[in-house]
């Protein structure tokens, strides 16, 4: 009898409806779980079969895991909360618009009523490399197709890569970083708190990781500090068409304003790096400027420093300069 | 059941050699471990025994100082350097396996390498030109005999510790053992870092096949594993207080009279000239330590 192979594997699914009960399946099955929240990364993976975990763990029936509460002064937003509900949320739309902006941002409608904040800050890189199962370093094996001269690698990092060369693809994550969001982790023993810069990690940490979380941890709620909201923000990503698309580069900021000075700035920047990266030595710089023209082009020309890029991504060191300007533009009188 | 390899499919299906199973690392971890206590265990046992059968010291040869020179400053900052760059590449190629996060790591990793080539360099060089090259390389009818005796010694307590030159047979197989393993390290080592971007060249990952590429790793990986085991027991046997006197050689220089006496054969390892002034040890060129298989 043949085998039919078009069809995604065969796996165990598990649906529990606590978040203690998750961990407890996520920590027994270990690597051989699969953390399932909107499906939009995890049914590409399964689908083209490059993926085959044995377990999979889906979170769709934790309550606890979904909405938006007051906490502290801030929000707490449940991992399995939609897109679509944080870009509705009547506050943060008011004091948090940078994380609406960004989350509305994200592909269509349809993804943005599917997909989850933690999905879309725990989704995998989009290298077609390392997606189409080339055994490259990410995936375990020993080569980046990504970089070698020969290779296509238009979207890929200009900065923080350490052998491999694929750059994060979540929208919400500069917002996050900009408004000095934390990340809670739950394993079996103990939730974490993590800032959401350090929630993200590159390959000269773990090069088959994006961020912290390791088998048998969840990420289970994002709490955004009061810190920032009601800051002016500027969120821009470029892409190669109007929706439905990764972005090239994108730059979530907030600015503090004591009347015409920036008081205080967070910039993070997506898409040049194998993690969302936040420029505090820009930052630096433009705290206790008006953002003029001189600030924002040394903003600018600060960004970039240290940028490398590939044979076909030389065109994102110039954007992200230019992206970089804008957003201190932003708050120029 | 350990496994030996790690492999993975590519696109099409076909399976790629990616390296050595970590399963090997574990086995070398508790492999040193056992063999540690082990030696502990065995060592305290003969201890007695071994006590009793010694053999008396040979009669010092007239004009034999009280510091005897061992290992020249340049031997000396030579295998300092190679340690410390040792440890670095054994603790990051494999911390980061045991899932503890080495920020670059792969820096780390290939600095060190680079490291360990030119100190290898420069002690293959400091070897040929200003060392007795044969008595550590040498492979000759004295060499087996010595091992002979070194394996009787060890099977029984009676049989006395065989008198060697100024290299003892154990240290001798040693050193064979890490030329072996650091070439095949050093070699595929450099392979590697071909395939990274490094101030040396442009990464060039297509400069093998998946294939052989997978094969250079899984060499590399048997080099590493080889070398957990081989740090782990020259560690070991350096802090165990018999061998203590040859690790302070190894710091200060010199080895004393007595355990010269106890542990050398002066007709192997010929100590000739004078007392370096103010020390009271012999200069390093007036230690010879003749090719003992001539």
């Amino acid at each position: 009898m043949a085998t039919i192979k078009d069809m995604i594997p065969a796996f165990d699914l598990l649906q529990p409806t606590s978040v203690e009960d998750a961990v407890a399946l996520l920590s027994e099955h270990g690597s051989d779980a699969w953390v399932l929240a909107g499906g939009l990364d995890t049914f590409d993976w399964l689908k083209d079969r490059i993926k085959r975990p044995r377990v999979i763990v889906d979170l769709g029936g934790i309550a606890e895991m979904r909405g938006i509460r007051d906490a502290q002064d801030g929000l707490e937003i449940g991992a399995m909360t939609t897109l679509t509900e944080i870009v509705n949320h009547q506050r943060v739309q008011s004091e948090y618009s940078l994380l609406a902006n960004a989350a509305e941002h994200v592909a269509t409608p349809q993804i943005r009523n599917q997909g989850t904040l933690g999905g879309n800050v725990s989704q995998d890189t989009r290298c077609w490399y390392y997606r189409s199962g080339w055994p490259c370093y990410r995936a375990g094996g020993n080569t980046c197709y990504a970089s070698a001269p020969q290779a296509v690698n238009r979207e890929h990092a200009v900065m923080g890569t350490s052998r491999c060369v694929a750059v994060n693809p979540s929208d919400t994550a500069p917002a996050l970083i900009a408004l000095d969001a934390k990340m809670i982790v739950q394993d079996r023993r103990r939730p974490s708190t993590y800032d959401a810069e350090d929630f993200f990690i590159g390959p000269s940490i773990d090069i088959t990781r994006m961020t912290v979380m390791k088998p048998g941890d969840l990420l289970t709620r994002v709490y955004v500090p009061p810190i920032w909201a009601n800051a002016n923000f500027y969120f821009e990503k470029v892409r190669d068409r109007g929706s439905w698309d990764f972005q090239l580069v994108s730059v979530a900021a907030a600015f503090r304003m004591s009347g015409n000075t920036i008081e205080q700035a967070r910039i993070a920047v997506n898409g040049v790096a194998p993690y969302p990266v936040r420029l505090e030595a820009v930052e630096r710089l433009v705290a206790g400027t008006s953002g003029d023209v001189a600030t924002q082009d040394a903003a600018g020309d600060l960004a970039v420093r240290g940028a490398r890029a590939l044979r076909h991504n030389d065109y994102k060191i110039p954007m992200m300069r230019n992206l970089v300007r804008r957003a201190v533009r932003s708050v120029s009188a | 059941m350990i496994e030996l390899w790690r492999s993975t499919q590519n696109p099409w299906g076909q399976d790629v050699l990616i390296g050595v199973s970590w399963d090997l690392m574990w086995a070398a971890i508790v492999t040193a471990a056992l063999f540690l206590v082990g030696h502990t265990i065995w060592y305290r046992m003969r201890a007695g025994a071994e006590a009793a059968a010694e053999a008396a010291p040979a009669p010092a040869p007239a004009g034999l100082p009280e510091r005897i020179p061992r290992h020249s400053l340049a031997s000396r900052i030579f295998h300092w350097t190679m340690s410390a760059a040792m440890l670095v590449l054994l603790i990051t190629a494999f911390v980061p396996v045991m899932g503890l996060e080495i920020p670059s790591w792969v820096t780390w990793h290939w600095v060190a390498g680079v490291v360990l080539i030119l100190s290898i360099v420069y002690h293959i060089i400091h070897a040929i030109g200003w060392q007795d090259f044969w008595s550590m390389m040498g492979f000759g009818p004295q060499f087996f005999r010595e091992g002979i005796g070194h394996l009787r010694h060890l099977m029984s307590s009676t049989a006395p510790e065989p008198k060697s030159g100024k290299y003892p047979f154990d240290h001798r197989m040693y050193h064979h053992a890490v030329i072996v393993f650091s070439l095949a390290a050093v070699v595929t080592g450099v392979i590697m870092m071909m395939r990274i971007n490094t101030p040396f060249w442009a990464q060039n990952p297509y400069i093998l096949s998946d294939q052989a590429v997978g094969l250079v790793f899984a060499i590399h990986g048997l080099a590493g594993v080889a070398f957990i085991l081989l740090i782990a027991s020259h560690i070991y046997f350096a802090i165990r207080p018999e061998k203590r006197w040859i690790t302070w050689s190894m710091i200060r220089g010199w080895v004393d009279r007595d355990h010269y006496l106890e542990h050398h054969d002066p007709a192997k390892w010929v100590v000739t000239g004078e007392p370096a002034k103010g020390s009271g040890a012999l200069a390093d060129s007036s230690v010879s330590a003749p090719r003992e298989d001539g």
